[in-house]
């Protein structure tokens, strides 16, 4: 702020008062001009580093693959390139495995991200509340996502395990068949939502916490002087003093299921890994991508799965968009 | 913002661009070895890259190596599954970045390896004192023009192991003679006494084989033929031997013969333990992991007998990369390895059948009888199945994709219900996009 005062003042100096030689006059033009540059220029010298470490890894990255997904290239020969226009697009389209990972990427999304949510949400109205040692059930809830994927996976695998896991065993306590939670779709995708929501819920819930003691504490009081129950405080002072909260949330857990790819490929095991079990009853849009890529070898393939994944969320944001537009113009 | 500023920026940019872009590229230039190994100090470093249980390091051969030649130094690093490994391997080979001096390869591989990868490795055929193998097994490995790429390991012949408690709760005999006759000279009659057994076994949920997909390796490994002719043509869904296999494993699926495991995956290791099952075809290489996973509780219980049939599932070789800092000391250590001694020492300790026909006629393997297996003869068994293998054996490749997308398409009629006809139609769905 002060050094554009200076400029400003500098400015607005009025030309030709004081008779001046042609070299100073130069110099300080020079000087007004690497002055102007450090004001306006410092700024993104400072952002350049993250734009070329960005263009580097992501831009680059983007670029490249949608140029190898107009070709025909296989993993071990990588420099053999043979160009097939869109014919990568068109097969997927008319692929089934793309359309059954694409359901299946919503469905276990779906069951995921909602639960995930709700209980977050409950979960930071809880904590929120003044009680003993919630320091310490605030670091707990975080304690899951600190853990990663793959041994977390793997446990939970060994839970659900058929024959021999804790789930079936206690199902069976209670007189319940043991349930098949590899092999049959719907078990398969809620155990590997379980997975999800235990790891992310907490992490949810903090980051609604946050935005809960934000909220003036004067708002409850005077809602509770209206008469208003715990519940109603809950859904008419909380829910909507967290609203940009509970949007940034969506956004994130929408990236991350349409992403899903660890818990899964842990979660079978092996080839039932890749291909998302044997009859892809829980192969995601992730998985598709990476049986193709390092099954199938097929890098053009799966670089055009990579594609759909990103155009996927960017037809997301605009449908987004869109509606929000709408509502407003209608509002 | 002003159109001179917006240029004033980009130039600041592009500096900064230029220096940030100096820095990553200044940071990968600084390789001293592509693999790891070399020499310093008048000392030899040699990398390895395994899978499984190959008993090179199980077995303490490194540590004699070492102590046999004080100045070198060999570090192994092996993986768990030879899918992650494979892949693994493929990528780095593709990068010409992170291999190792010494690599596996399966079996399943070795065409491929030939095919597509031949330049980046190693040429044995110059090498004196390696001609003591099968005939088949080294020229898996070789090259239309003669270059040869690794050694042979192992083989994998192979025969059934039975419980022979459960059996006997089945009112079947025990003794591995007549267990063998009960099945000899045809798979079906394997499934027979699987039916027999559903049928009057007293006891438990116990099933009678591990897996449909077990089985039918088992049958397709038995042909010259498998997934691709001898011209190098996919032939899985013509080969009446494949469609043969398939339909007994699909029998057995269909008649709940098996436990509906999937073989080397978590679900099967527990079953071993608490023995869910009463028979599983195995390969001499299996008989390691058997005993291990099964545990000290279950030692006697478990017996060998003889296949219906002879067939070769499995098996591996030992390779040197070509770009290698320490290429001859890598060969030189791959020999020495791969030599009858040594092959017959890993046999000894843990099962694995020699691939070299020099060790498989020693006494020593014709002696060796397993402890774990209640006493079996396992070099007689084993070495009888070893003849049995068919000279010739058309490797494709992608062999080890098309075997675990037919396992998969087993599972689908034994754990989805799916109708055998289906489930061969995605099989052969799959396959096709697999091969691209």
């Amino acid at each position: 702020m002060a050094t554009s005062t200076t400029k400003a003042l500098a400015g607005d100096e009025p030309p030709g008062r004081s008779p001046r030689t042609g070299g100073e006059r130069t110099a300080r033009r020079r000087g007004a001009l690497l002055h102007r540059l450090d004001i306006k220029g410092a700024p993104y010298a400072f952002v350049a580093p993250f734009f070329v470490v960005f263009a580097a890894f992501s831009f680059y990255p983007l670029v490249y693959t949608s140029w190898i997904s107009l070709h025909d290239v296989e993993l071990a020969t990588l420099d053999v390139m043979e160009w097939v226009a869109f014919d990568n697009y068109v097969e997927l389209w008319g692929d089934s495995r793309f359309w059954n990972a694409l359901r299946n990427t919503i469905t276990i999304g779906v069951i995921s991200t909602v639960p995930q949510l709700m209980m977050a949400l409950g979960l930071a109205h809880l904590l929120n509340y003044r009680m003993r040692a919630s320091l310490f059930f605030r670091v707990a809830s975080l304690v899951p996502y600190a853990t990663s994927v793959a041994a977390a996976a793997l446990v939970f695998t060994m839970i659900f395990e058929r024959d021999f896991g804790m789930i079936n065993w206690a199902l069976g306590t209670v007189g319940i068949d043991p349930v098949n939670w590899e092999a049959d779709k719907w078990p398969a995708q809620a155990a590997i939502s379980t997975i999800v929501i235990w790891r992310w819920t907490g992490y949810n819930a903090l980051l609604y916490l946050a935005a809960m003691q934000a909220i003036p504490a004067d708002r409850y009081e005077a809602a509770s002087l209206d008469g208003a129950s715990r519940w109603q405080q809950f859904t008419h002072v909380t829910v909507p003093g967290i609203r940009s909260t509970i949007v940034f949330t969506i956004v994130l857990s929408t990236i991350g299921a349409t992403q899903l790819f660890g818990e899964p490929l842990i979660f079978g095991q092996g080839p039932n890994g890749i291909t998302g079990g044997a009859d892809n009853q829980y192969q995601t849009l992730g998985l598709l991508l990476y049986e193709e890529g390092w099954k199938n070898y097929q890098m053009g393939r799966s670089a055009t799965v990579a594609w759909a994944m990103f155009m996927l969320l960017v037809l997301v944001f605009v449908a987004q968009r869109l509606i929000k537009r709408l509502r407003s113009r209608t509002s | 913002m002003g159109s001179l500023g917006s240029l004033r920026t980009r130039a600041v940019a592009a500096v900064a661009a230029a220096g940030a872009l100096a820095l990553v590229v200044g940071c990968s230039s600084s390789d001293d070895s592509v693999t790891g190994g070399g020499k310093e100090d008048g000392k030899t470093t040699i990398t390895m890259g395994l899978y499984g249980v190959m008993g090179i390091k199980e077995t303490g051969l490194l540590e004699q190596y070492e102590k046999e030649n004080p100045d070198v130094d060999i570090k192994a690093e092996i993986a768990g599954d030879e899918q992650t490994y494979y892949t693994a391997l493929q990528t780095r080979l593709a990068a010409g970045k992170g291999l190792k001096d010494i690599q596996g390869i399966e079996i399943g591989r070795a065409k491929e390896i030939t095919e597509t990868q031949a330049d980046k490795f190693a040429d044995f055929s110059e090498m004196s004192g390696t001609d003591h193998f099968l005939p088949w097994k080294e020229s898996q490995i070789s090259t239309e023009d003669g270059k040869v790429l690794g050694l042979g390991t192992d083989i994998g012949p192979m025969a059934v192991c039975y419980r022979k408690d459960y059996f006997e709760k089945a009112g079947l005999p025990t003794d591995r003679e007549e267990v063998a006759k009960l099945w000899e000279g045809d798979w079906k009659k394997y499934v027979e006494v699987g039916r027999t057994f559903k049928k009057d076994f007293k006891g438990d949920d116990v099933a009678y084989m591990d897996a449909a997909s077990g089985l039918f390796n088992a049958m397709v490994y038995g042909y010259p033929e498998q997934y691709y002719n001898d011209k190098g043509e996919l032939i899985h869904d013509t080969n009446p031997a494949v469609k043969e296999a398939w339909n007994l494993a699909a029998d057995a699926a269909e008649d709940e013969l098996t436990a509906k495991l999937r073989q080397f995956q978590p679900g099967w290791d527990p079953g071993l333990a608490n023995g869910t099952f009463a028979t599983a075809v195995c390969p001499a290489w299996m008989l390691s992991h058997i005993s291990e996973k099964a545990g000290a509780a279950n030692k006697g219980k478990w017996d060998v007998a003889k296949a219906p049939k002879g067939a070769n599932w499995g098996g591996s070789f030992l390779g040197v990369v070509e770009q290698s800092p320490v290429k001859e000391e890598a060969k030189k250590l791959v020999a020495w390895l791969t030599a009858p001694e040594q092959q017959a020492h890993i046999f000894k300790e843990i099962g694995n059948i020699p691939s070299s026909l020099q060790a498989l006629e020693s006494a020593d393997v014709k002696s060796a009888k397993s402890e774990y297996f209640s006493d079996a003869p396992i070099g007689q068994i084993f070495g009888a199945a070893a003849q049995e293998i068919p000279d010739k054996q058309v490797l494709g490749r992608k062999d080890g994709t098309i075997k675990d997308t037919f396992s998969q398409g087993l599972a689908l009629i034994e754990q989805q219900g799916t109708s055998r006809d289906e489930a061969w139609d995605t099989t052969a769905e799959r396959i096709q996009k697999a091969v691209g």
